[in-house]
């Protein structure tokens, strides 16, 4: 009998972590999927084969349905071999130190020493506000208040469908500090042209590194937004501290706290 | 439809307190109707248009109703209406209508605001004629639709709503036939995200937008198709809904009306709120699309599901169901029965919160108790839906429980996948298999239960009927508009002259020939507007 899994309090080896099921290294993984091919014993096996060629072994079929149509469903376990070294990771993450709504407000008076202007919005078709409303809105998510509520902040929530040249607009007749774009509509990956073509209008009018850029959204990632241009990203789960507090830091390592008027100097 | 005893009340709500806020009702929304008689906006126009048989677009896409409208609107003539001179051309050029626009469009024809020769005569009694065989045109689908659904097995509430969303009209059909295989009896094909905001209609089948395709007439005719053909094969009519909402509100309700859509998502207030849309625009809109949906049969969707997206869905439930009353008021002037009204609400509080499926059920129950005779449309968890699908369809499951228990009319059914994706094929059929599960397993609850006087379920609703009795008391005194521009309605302020469209409302002039809209305010036992050669 092949001897496999733990033979005593064995940590799981950090260099070579693969899936776990109920046992170390068991490599169990679930898997669920349609095909566009009938209900019954050759679709089983397609879904079967299709797994195997994911490169899974011991491919089992537990439920299979019909669709309708020519059309048919598969849940299926498997085992994947595959490791990945856990210690050589490094993702970007939002730097800072991620303060409490009231510690916000106490560095901003005392490291910033006046209101800082935000300006929030859903831009381009997107008419989804959930989660801007969530971090501008007084009444915010979780428990934890939106940015509204913080009296060192001018927080300007501009709403849903507001275009990127109606927002950099706004940001110069508002002389905003930071800006917040929310983007929820993601197929065909509309939210990246749409989040790209706001820091190139940016660009091009030599505002961008007078303010803090920030983009949130379910499929936003910090790394994403970092590498659209943004100076943060921040995904489910967001609150209004965690954007607050990088915005504040943001403006103070940035050496924006004492910025002349937006658009002063880009002529 | 069951025929529910309206006066015995599982929550203890006396049936006087719905009565006073009908009466309350009928007083915000009569300004509204009197205000929206003396205009017409270009939405409605190009309606008149597309009712009349103009269709097709121009080499750069442009929809003949909007070239014809815009040359109308380009001569300050909107407040004249296009009824009046585009027949006056057609008689004088021999035309049919759809050529008329054509040479509009070429340049052939410039429209005469004041014709002032002999044949108005001649002109007043073609668009009579052009407006019967319009309303005739609507009448021949709707009783179609009759005669579908009289060979097909009956059709039970709830009846379960599904959406397609992929983008692509053809591989929507797919996905439409294949929900109607596994169990789906309405088939709701999701636009494109901001066709709201377009001011026309584009033309012909499309396979690209962003969270939907868009609403075209070619599009309905395709899913109309497929889902008569599965629908032939299992015996059954699934019904098809799509939007009749935005800057084309009442284009939409012809074209659904000439395709036989089932139902149409059609709320003027859900424009306003959530889409920035010019409330008088859309008000002015959502009157005549309303008595073509009812002259049609087609139910219409409201959307204060969607209040509860953005206010606390605790706090706020008093505003889904002032909404409602006024919703259901705006309908009853347009025509429409309460069996085509598929009043909107949903459950959307905190998952986590104790007593919340409690307050849920209060609330679904106390709206069933306010709308007896109503198609109510329950949507689903969307809110606090996470991308942990196992968890979200925990969710699901507790909302097919509460819309069967509740008797709801419409359950539109939760995705597990929702907050992640546009529904899956197999998504749909997970949701499906779920909710036949949980309504057969759970099938006559809500008539073995009674609650406990002055209980948790109890107390809530009657905290909620207080809250909304008062919230429409407020709006009866200071009048819709400037309840929606203080804010009042899901937390988000709108001014009468702020948003989209506005500059497409005129008030009408003395000339403006009115058969269509007099004609369909007849069929549909709204009283005729003053004037106009009707």
């Amino acid at each position: 009998m092949t001897v496999h899994g733990r033979q005593g309090s064995t940590p799981p080896d950090l260099r070579q972590v693969r899936a776990y099921g109920d046992t170390l290294d068991d490599g169990a993984v679930q898997l669920s999927f349609s095909l566009p091919v009938p209900f019954g014993e050759e679709g089983k096996e397609a879904a079967r084969q299709l797994v195997a060629k994911m490169g899974l072994e011991e491919a089992q079929v537990y439920h299979a349905a019909d669709l309708g149509d020519g059309y048919s469903f598969y849940i299926v376990y498997a085992r994947c071999r595959a490791s990945v070294d856990y210690s050589a990771i490094s993702v970007p993450k939002v730097s800072g130190e991620r303060m409490s709504g009231k510690e916000v407000e106490r560095f901003i008076r005392e490291r910033i020493g006046r209101r800082i202007t935000v300006l929030g919005a859903c831009t381009g078709t997107d008419a989804h506000t959930v989660g801007i409303d969530a971090i501008m809105n007084m009444k915010g998510i979780h428990g934890e208040k939106g940015l509204e509520s913080y009296k060192e902040l001018r927080a300007l929530n501009l709403g849903s469908q507001v275009s990127n040249e109606e927002l950099v607009a706004r940001a110069l007749a508002e002389n905003a500090d930071a800006l917040l774009v929310s983007q929820v509509v993601t197929q065909k990956d509309v939210h990246k042209v749409n989040l790209t073509h706001l820091i190139d209008l940016l660009e091009a009018e030599g505002l961008r590194d007078q303010l803090v850029v920030v983009a949130g959204g379910p499929r936003v990632s910090h790394e994403l937004a970092l590498e659209l241009g943004y100076d943060a990203g921040f995904g489910p789960g967001t609150t209004a501290p965690d954007v607050a507090s990088f915005i504040a830091q943001e403006i103070v390592a940035r050496d924006l706290v004492e910025r002349p008027p937006l658009g002063s100097l880009s002529g | 439809m069951t025929h529910r005893n309206a006066a015995h009340s599982k929550l203890g709500i006396p049936p006087e307190i719905f009565a006073r806020c009908r009466v309350l009702a009928q007083t915000i929304t009569t300004p509204i109707d009197a205000f929206v008689r003396e205009r017409t906006t270009v939405a409605i126009e190009r309606t008149l248009l597309r009712l009349i048989g103009v269709d097709g677009a121009d080499a750069d896409g442009r929809p003949y109703p909007n070239i014809a409208v815009e040359h109308l609107c380009a001569q300050g003539g909107l407040g004249y209406g296009i009824l009046r001179p585009l027949v006056h051309a057609m008689v004088s050029f021999d035309l049919t209508p759809q050529e008329a626009c054509e040479a509009i469009a070429a340049g052939e024809v410039t429209l005469d605001l004041h014709p002032t020769d002999p044949r108005d005569a001649e002109v007043q009694a073609l668009a009579q004629r052009l407006a019967d065989q319009a309303l005739q045109r609507i009448l021949q689908t709707r009783e179609e639709r009759a005669r579908r659904m009289a060979a097909a097995a009956p059709m039970k509430d709830p009846l379960l709503y599904v959406i397609v969303a992929t983008g692509n009209i053809y591989e929507d059909a797919v996905q439409a036939r294949t929900a109607a295989i596994q169990g789906a009896d309405v088939i709701a094909v999701i636009r494109s995200t901001g066709q709201s905001l377009l001011d026309f209609v584009p033309y012909g089948p499309t396979t690209e937008g962003f969270g939907g395709t868009y609403a075209t007439q070619a599009n309905f005719r395709i899913v109309r198709e497929a889902l008569d053909d599965v629908g032939a094969q299992l015996g059954r009519y699934i019904m098809l809904c799509n939007y009749c909402s935005g800057l084309c509100m009442p284009e939409i309700a012809a074209m659904g009306a000439l395709e036989r859509l089932d139902m149409m998502l059609n709320d003027a207030l859900y424009g306003i709120l959530f889409r920035d849309i010019n409330p008088q625009r859309t008000l002015i809109d959502q009157s005549f699309s309303r008595r073509i949906n009812a002259l049609a049969g087609v139910i219409i969707n409201t959307g204060e599901d969607n209040y509860l997206t953005t206010d606390d869905a605790v706090e706020a439930t008093h505003t889904v169901l002032a909404s409602q009353f006024v919703n259901e008021a705006l309908a009853l002037q347009a025509g429409l029965p309460p069996e085509q009204m598929g009043l909107g609400h949903a459950m959307e509080m905190d998952p986590q919160l104790r007593h919340g499926f409690l307050y849920e059920l209060a609330q679904a129950q106390l709206v069933r108790e306010a709308f007896p005779q109503h198609r109510l449309k329950f949507m689903p968890p969307t809110r606090h839906m996470t991308g942990n699908t196992f968890r979200g369809l925990v969710q699901d499951a507790l909302f097919h429980l509460l819309g069967g228990w509740t008797e709801q009319g419409i359950l539109l059914l939760g995705m597990h996948t929702e907050a992640m994706h546009t529904p899956h094929i197999a998504d749909r059929k997970i949701a499906l298999e779920t909710a036949q599960m949980i309504l057969s397993n759970t099938a006559g609850l809500g008539d073995e239960l009674t609650f406990r006087p002055g209980g948790v379920l109890q107390s809530r609703a009657s905290e909620t009927m207080d809250k909304t009795l008062a919230l429409l008391e407020e709006t009866a005194q200071r009048g819709l508009w400037d309840m929606l521009a203080a804010g009042r309605f899901a937390a988000v302020a709108r001014h009468p002259e702020g948003g989209r469209g506005l500059s497409g409302v005129a008030r009408r002039e003395a000339t403006y020939l009115d058969t269509i809209d007099a004609r369909l305010r007849r069929a549909t036992g709204t009283p005729t507007t003053e004037g106009g050669a009707a």
